[in-house]
């Protein structure tokens, strides 16, 4: 073994008589400086910046002020267009978030029990989720053109109402819902891919003792994908929470960039602005670089909670094989 | 046998009917779920590349026109040249972008993914779990003082803010390629090794080919990601000579007279590349939608 290991035709420099451990751990942390570079940089002291601007006034042309808990009582008790952005947000993410799941789990059962064709569905479930967000914001605001959009046209043939969508301060959230619903192709993809992976032998198994098919999915099928359930529940309330995209374009109503304040104003009554597009107004259209720190902090403090919670209930209805990993 | 004879008619009414109900009515509903679902997916895609290929006086019309005619194949060149709508620049803007990102991430993510999965070294476990920590850690409470690092070097209003941060890797990449070099055969690296090759050899020379879907997969999710980027664009970008394509449509949305035939020609332009990419890819691209749920 030992002559084995020289290494052909390399000189003996001081680098080789290091304890081999050190030479590996010298070579491992190399391959890792920019990584370890990106989260000190772009992570660790951001995060840590932001609790502490979060307890000042900082305006970026004068040094940040210490003003203590300040931004955090403005919040909750001086700023209605806040509470309107909370509300917006909490709106959008509770009916989201759960039609969402149930759609994208639907159509994956569909499309696991159907073996022919199922490309061909896949491909056409997964087409909007490939249109850029900007291209398709766009479109459906076209869509839903109040007086004469494809979805106002063929809501009148049908005899149903035909709301303002967009220009409706009712209306404008459940506009988004209906966007967002057609970008589940990526979650029903997931799902998918779990339902593909549930043993064939505890199917079988179900099958001669005779369980009902609903039985089946909730004894078997349920436990078996519960983990990338999880997953994409977790998932789905972060992107929920941090909607921005899709509220500030429509929410512009097409004014120009170079207006200001366009995609911040929100739509009809402020009612597509939702938190983040307020937090980004507060930071990078009025500069008030502390009070947006404290929103930051709010919602990571939120979201934080949320999937802790998330997570300490998984212990109740999620199902690892082989145990806890 | 015989004695049964007399009831195996209505018995074997009752088993096609059985059949019919456990098996071809589920297909039948399944089915036509699927499709009814398909279509209303389907539409709105569809509704773009109509509309895109209209004239402008028919966009808006009762009953709702699903042929144009003519076919305006002249909106493409009429967006493409519309002033409002520099389309040249804007497709340089998101080529730099998205390409100089790419290639910082990538190499950045496969470095630290080897070290993780191949490199003995003290503390690893710890970075390691570090590392999938950052994922945990939502973009919004980094944003802030991430803009305050490049005021204060001055980067304000150019790429740099978009593109350096690439080239420290990304956390879900290096996770998901060190998974997969973690299924990669050790026989290969260790005669390497024993040969005296350095780790550096051994990344580029061995592992590297060995890599290739999973790297692409990487290549695609970044290049497609930055391709779609709006909000870094808004938040860094102040200068319209400095958009991206997907901040140059928002524009185009309000310097258009509202000429929807025009802008969704425009939103063709930018969806297409992305669709093409999928198309080309697919099998890669699914495994790698696929493996963001399954391994995480």
């Amino acid at each position: 073994m030992t002559t084995i290991a020289r290494p052909r035709g390399r000189p003996r420099g001081p680098w080789s008589r290091l304890p081999k451990q050190l030479r590996t751990d010298v070579v491992g942390y190399l391959f890792l400086l920019p990584w370890i570079l990106s989260i000190l940089i772009f992570t660790l002291y951001p995060t840590l910046a932001s609790f502490y601007f979060s307890l000042t006034k900082y305006n970026v042309i004068q040094p940040p002020r210490f003003i203590g808990f300040t931004n955090y009582v403005t919040m909750f008790t001086r700023d209605p267009r806040l509470l309107t952005s909370v509300y917006n947000s909490l709106y959008y993410t509770v009916l989201s978030v759960p039609l969402g799941m149930l759609s994208s789990l639907a159509l994956a059962v569909l499309l696991n029990a159907q073996v022919r064709g199922i490309g061909i569905f896949r491909t056409i479930y997964y087409l909007p989720s490939l249109v850029p967000p900007v291209a398709g914001t766009l479109l459906w605001m076209l869509i839903m053109d109040p007086r004469q959009g494809l979805l106002n046209t063929v809501l009148r043939f049908l005899g149903l109402p035909a709301p303002g969508w967009f220009a409706d301060a009712n209306w404008s959230k459940p506009a988004l819902l209906i966007m967002s619903m057609w970008g589940i192709g990526s979650a029903t993809l997931i799902f998918l891919a779990s339902l593909k992976e549930v043993p064939h032998e505890l199917i079988e198994a179900s099958l001669i003792d005779g369980a009902s098919a609903w039985r089946r999915f909730w004894r078997i099928t349920m436990p078996m994908i519960s983990p990338v359930v999880l997953f994409n529940l977790v998932m789905s309330f972060l992107g929920s929470f941090q909607v921005f995209t899709a509220a500030f374009v429509a929410g512009s109503g097409g004014s120009d960039l170079s207006g200001g304040a366009s995609g911040t104003a929100g739509g009809p009554l402020q009612s597509m602005l939702m938190y983040m597009v307020y937090l980004y107004a507060q930071a990078f259209r009025y500069f008030q670089m502390g009070y947006a720190s404290a929103m930051a902090v709010v919602l990571f403090i939120v979201i934080m909670l949320l999937t802790l919670a998330i997570f300490r209930s998984s212990g109740r209805w999620v199902y690892y094989e082989g145990g806890m990993r | 046998m015989s004695a049964q004879s007399a009831t195996v008619k209505p018995a074997a009414r009752s088993l096609h009917w059985r059949r019919f109900v456990r098996r071809t009515l589920p297909g039948a509903i399944s089915y036509t779920l699927l499709t009814l679902v398909g279509i209303a997916f389907f539409v709105p895609f569809l509704w773009l590349v109509i509309t895109s290929l209209k004239p402008m006086s028919q966009v808006f019309t009762y009953p709702l026109t699903w042929v144009p005619h003519p076919i305006m194949w002249s909106n493409y060149p009429d967006a493409l040249t519309h002033p409002g709508f520099p389309f040249l620049r804007l497709l340089g803007n998101s080529l730099q972008y998205s390409v100089l990102s790419t290639i910082g991430v990538t190499v950045a993510s496969a470095m630290a993914a080897y070290a993780f999965a191949r490199i003995p070294f003290r503390g690893r476990s710890i970075l390691f779990a570090a590392t999938l920590a950052t994922m945990m850690i939502p973009g919004v409470v980094t944003m802030v003082p991430t803009y305050l690092i490049f005021k204060w070097l001055g980067w304000i209003g150019s790429y740099k803010p978009l593109i350096i941060p690439s080239f420290g890797g990304g956390a879900f990449y290096i996770f998901m390629l060190r998974q997969f070099m973690m299924t990669l055969p050790w026989d290969l690296s260790d005669a390497a090794r024993v040969d005296g090759a350095s780790e550096a050899h051994i990344l580029l020379r061995i592992m590297l080919p060995l890599m290739k879907p999973a790297l692409l997969v990487v290549v695609l999710f970044n290049f497609m990601g930055c391709w779609n980027d709006f909000m870094g664009p808004v938040i860094y970008l102040n200068n319209t000579d400095l958009f991206p394509l997907s901040l140059g449509l928002f524009a185009f949305l309000g310097r258009s007279e509202r000429k929807w035939n025009l802008l969704m020609a425009a939103a063709m332009v930018i969806t297409v590349p992305m669709v093409t990419i999928f198309f080309l890819a697919q099998r890669q691209f699914i495994e790698g939608i696929t493996m963001t749920g399954l391994k995480g």
